[in-house]
């Protein structure tokens, strides 16, 4: 009886811990992405202290939202402190689309964030881009997730 | 690729092409195929022993080739050997046409061969049994190693004869050879015979390669390398191993295909942002920008008289398909449903482009007249792209990628064909997961 009384209680927990964890996902999922651009910061990475890597775009678009303006600008300024500092846009599309389209697109995203920060002072000749297509995903699952956080242009130092 | 000289027609017997005889309807989906048995090929006993392979077994072999391609076209029925009747020799003299009508076989195919002076000489008939005639009798002389491109040579024969159109089994895939977990893929360029033998990679797999496409003759393969991370279109000679950068662009240049006359290759240049289609002449070298928008264009194909180009625009907001004439005039949309529409391939025939559509989040191969009417979807699924048209207008290879977990796992890329008229869906198999096929023409016409 003792035994059952254990079982069943580890039930319960298991249970309940499914539950929990079957919430924080759906709740996340539905945080992360605003009109289909990923929001969240599972996968950024900083140039520098407050400086995040990347910026993020809605299906087949190439369109800045106001969040990732506001991260372009912060590296506007990080790169006009450090007037050494090169850097390499890469341009990537998630895997919903075909190969030759998304390496246009690619390339597309890229560029939007390059003029981006040349608008902001940052001369041309310090930012070169590259277009990855589809080749390159940060999350490799096949999600609605996924596909939005490799819809996306990434800052890389080159120096 | 090695020249191969095939001598061929020797002796053309009878070609009684006048009699009502039997045909395969090709147009179709066929669902009675025709019954065919292929007797394994006597080996003559005078017959050289060769050290690379076994000698005596080598008929029965080839026949196995031409069987497992007549079956992969789901046209034919090969029957099973072990009901066979007569002798190969015997057989090949002259078929007891009733024994043969008894296991039900309506066409047969019987042949010879011999090994002398390192040479392989083979001879071949395909006879109709319900007539009770020979339609095709063919011998070629060439070199023992290329045993398996005689079976196929062969089973062009046999098809041309029956169908009334070329057939596509001597032929090659160049492919992307794909290995590694999905963020970190490796590619590489690969080369096979089109039932999956002889498979060859032209790569190492230290840059990304993507989207080979055979020139005319088969000779080179234009692609796109990320050599030294800069993503540009390569020329690659395949029996040399020579590559070349195709042009100085000052950007990314892509989605390279040759003109049906093999002189220029036409594909996009991006920069700041926009694509737009440009051609090289590969002789001169001299660059023309065909169009001229900032939209993305690209995906151009030639029509197979090289007078208009078909590609892939978003100038309307997403994208379609378009057809232009070749200097880049005429533009002019061709699709018009719902969905997006990518990857169009102009139809070796000239009568119909392939393409991939996207809808509702799920990806179709499909075929449409050159002016967008007559769409037919042939297969749908999670995701597939990237069509390649069969040398004969009647086949189409593409690949096919399965959904991954969260970790990344069971993603796979496969090769896949179909015939146009929707049937006879089929993967191809590969050593390793493979994407982006294309389909060469026939090695021997």
């Amino acid at each position: 009886m003792k035994f059952n009384k254990a079982i069943k209680n580890l039930f319960i927990v298991l249970f309940s811990t499914l539950l929990i964890s079957a919430c924080s996902t759906a709740k996340k999922a539905k945080v992360d992405t605003v009109d289909d651009v990923y929001t969240g910061t599972d996968t950024v990475e900083f140039l520098a202290k407050g400086v995040p890597d990347r910026i993020f775009f809605a299906t087949n678009k190439s369109k800045l939202t106001t969040a990732s303006r506001d991260t372009l600008r912060k590296q506007a300024t990080w790169m006009r402190k450090n007037k050494d500092v090169t850097v390499t846009v890469e341009g990537h599309a998630d895997e919903r689309g075909t190969r030759e389209y998304n390496l246009a697109l690619g390339e597309r995203r890229a560029n939007a964030a390059k003029d981006y920060l040349m608008t902001y002072g940052v001369s041309g000749k310090r930012i070169s881009v590259i277009s990855y297509g589809k080749e390159r995903p940060v999350n490799p699952a096949s999600s609605p997730l996924a596909w939005s956080q490799n819809r996306r242009s990434v800052t890389v130092k080159a120096n | 690729m090695k020249k191969i000289i095939f001598i061929l027609l020797l002796s053309i017997l009878s070609w009684n092409s006048s009699n009502a005889l039997i045909t395969v309807d090709i147009t179709r989906g066929n669902l009675d195929p025709l019954p065919i048995a292929v007797s394994p090929l006597h080996v003559d006993s005078e017959s050289e022993k060769i050290p690379s392979f076994e000698t005596s077994t080598l008929g029965a072999e080839i026949s196995k080739i031409i069987e497992k391609n007549f079956k992969s076209t789901g046209l034919f029925n090969p029957l099973k050997k072990d009901s066979f009747v007569q002798k190969p020799d015997i057989a090949h003299l002259k078929p007891r046409f009733e024994d043969w009508r008894l296991i039900k076989a309506q066409a047969l195919v019987t042949g010879k061969l011999l090994i002398k002076n390192n040479k392989l000489k083979v001879e071949f008939r395909l006879w109709d049994l319900t007539a009770a005639k020979e339609m095709v009798a063919l011998s070629f002389t060439t070199t023992p190693n290329n045993w398996r491109r005689v079976a196929h040579i062969i089973s062009d024969k046999i098809y041309e004869r029956l169908t009334g159109e070329s057939g596509y089994f001597d032929t090659r895939i160049a492919y992307v050879s794909e290995t590694g977990p999905k963020n970190q893929r490796i590619k590489k360029l690969a080369l096979m015979d089109q039932d999956g033998f002889n498979t060859k990679y032209l790569t190492l797999g230290n840059e990304l390669v993507l989207t080979p496409r055979f020139n005319p003759t088969n000779q080179l393969v234009t692609y796109l390398s990320y050599f030294k991370n800069m993503p540009r279109v390569y020329l690659l000679d395949i029996e040399t191993g020579i590559q070349e950068v195709v042009g100085n662009f000052p950007g990314m240049t892509f989605a390279p295909r040759f003109s049906p006359d093999g002189k220029k290759i036409i594909m996009s240049f991006a920069k700041d942002g926009n694509s737009d289609i440009y051609s090289m002449d590969l002789e001169t070298r001299v660059v023309e920008q065909i169009t001229k928008h900032p939209s993305i264009d690209t995906s151009p194909s030639y029509s197979p008289d090289g007078k208009y180009i078909t590609f892939n625009s978003d100038r309307s907001g997403l994208q379609q398909i378009y057809v232009m004439r070749s200097d880049g005039t005429q533009v002019k949309r061709i699709t018009h449903g719902s969905g997006l529409y990518g990857t169009p391939v102009w139809s070796p025939r000239g009568d119909l482009i392939a393409f991939t559509k996207v809808r509702k989040g799920r990806f179709y191969i499909g075929v449409m007249r050159s002016d967008g009417t007559g769409e037919r979807l042939l297969t749908e699924n999670f995701y597939q792209e990237a069509p390649s048209w069969s040398p004969n207008g009647r086949v189409l290879i593409f690949y096919r990628e399965t959904k991954s977990d969260s970790k990344g796992k069971g993603f796979s890329a496969k090769l896949w064909s179909i015939d146009i008229t929707g049937y006879n869906e089929r993967r191809l198999k590969t050593e390793t997961d493979a994407s982006d096929p294309s389909w060469s023409s026939l090695l021997s016409k």
